[in-house]
């Protein structure tokens, strides 16, 4: 079993290239053994201080300083399964295509059914598949890049494993995570999943075409997602129907923007 | 639950550095708004300590309460959610402690370690 997330097998996330060869790469996890050789007369205790994620925000760092030379925005979307994140991408790709090269990292338990449908939309598209891990870290997602090879000024979307509670505390070097509910989830989720809300930037609250049907209510939704995070941008659309997607298209480009103008401030 | 996870992060860490010397503890720093369930961790550390140098090894988590200090009064308060208000209703605070989530430190075994004959470095 992978000794970072968990996942099953043999250490391996399996990471394979939809619409080419595909094939598994192992994580590569760096295994450091420091033969310290503790003498008697040392104390039996050693204190470490060490903060537990601290390898996965180390790669996370890398990731970020990667994609940040050369110029690419990386978003992590995240959401509960069935929020319609594929959708969304799938709109996004067929839009924004003509614009600018975007590539898409598709992380699922099992299954390429996600990544098939990305590939047919016409984006160029990674699987991760992490067993029983419930999450993406930052270096599947390294390897995920090093299979993309995503072209310098691109957009590159994460779609993480649905889950609103383990990928909050996991970095993968994106420059923002943007959490997807819809409205057929219940309006309190951002208090009862707080850690998620509020390491989002942007919520967007999506399947709006089907609140005429449901008790769903649009403020208070808002308004709890505001309590966990009062800076948190919010919008509303229905990737099936494409009301208010302009407004995601405009938020990415102006990301897009602000992260090419990063590229060399550090 | 990725306590699974991180439970076997914690062990390859402190394995990594007992270099092989028996563990007999290891304690932990888990806030209360870490996100993180201490009691999934202890449930899975037995089963992941087994068989390396942490196997039998007693595990001390502290937990430190979730403080913030106000940015609108100052003042200091407790929080039981990440977005508990200030008494003053301020809502915009620094975290003082709570989201801790550290190997503090780990104890070698000293009888079993007396027992391995320091190496010629």
């Amino acid at each position: 079993m992978c000794a970072t997330c968990g996942c099953s097998g043999d250490g391996k996330a399996k990471i394979g290239r939809v619409g080419h060869d595909r094939h598994d790469h192992e994580h590569g996890h760096d295994h450091h053994h420091d033969h310290d050789h503790h003498h008697a007369h040392e104390t039996p205790v050693v204190s470490l201080q060490q903060r537990v994620l601290d390898k996965n925000d180390a790669l996370a760092a890398r990731n970020r300083a990667w994609l940040a030379g050369r110029e690419i925005l990386m978003l992590n979307l995240v959401s509960a399964p069935g929020s319609g994140k594929t959708t969304l991408l799938e709109r996004s790709i067929a839009a924004l295509e003509a614009r600018f090269p975007l590539y898409v990292i598709e992380g699922d338990q099992a299954t390429t059914n996600d990544a098939e449908r990305i590939k047919a939309a016409g984006a160029p598209v990674v699987q991760i598949n992490t067993g029983t891990g419930c999450h993406l870290e930052a270096e599947m997602v390294a390897d995920g890049l090093r299979e993309l090879r995503p072209q310098p000024g691109a957009l590159v979307l994460v779609e993480n494993v649905g889950n609103l509670v383990c990928p909050a505390l996991f970095d993968l070097g994106e420059s923002a995570k943007v959490v997807i509910l819809s409205v057929t989830e219940g309006e309190d989720k951002p208090l009862k999943y707080p850690h998620m809300f509020r390491a989002a930037d942007l919520m967007i609250l999506n399947k709006i075409d089907l609140l005429p049907h449901l008790d769903f209510d649009v403020d208070r939704c808002i308004a709890h997602a505001r309590t966990v995070n009062p800076q948190i941008a919010i919008l509303t659309l229905s990737a099936k129907t494409g009301e208010g997607l302009d407004d995601w298209y405009d938020w990415l480009a102006a990301r897009r923007h602000a992260q090419a103008g990063q590229a060399f401030a550090d | 639950m990725h306590e699974l996870g991180i439970t076997q992060s914690i062990v390859r860490t402190v394995a990594e550095r007992a270099g092989g010397r028996p563990v007999r503890r290891v304690k932990l720093e888990i806030g209360r708004l870490a996100g993180v369930m201490p009691g999934a961790i202890r449930f899975c550390f037995d089963a992941v300590a087994a068989g390396t140098v942490l196997e039998g090894a007693a595990l001390e988590i502290v937990e430190p309460e979730g403080r913030a200090r106000c940015r609108s009064c100052g003042a200091e308060f407790l929080q039981e959610t990440l977005y508990d208000p200030c008494t003053c209703g301020a809502r915009d605070a620094a975290r003082l402690s709570g989201e801790e989530l550290n190997i503090v430190e780990f104890e070698f075994d000293a009888e079993a370690g007396a027992a391995i004959a320091p190496s010629a470095a």
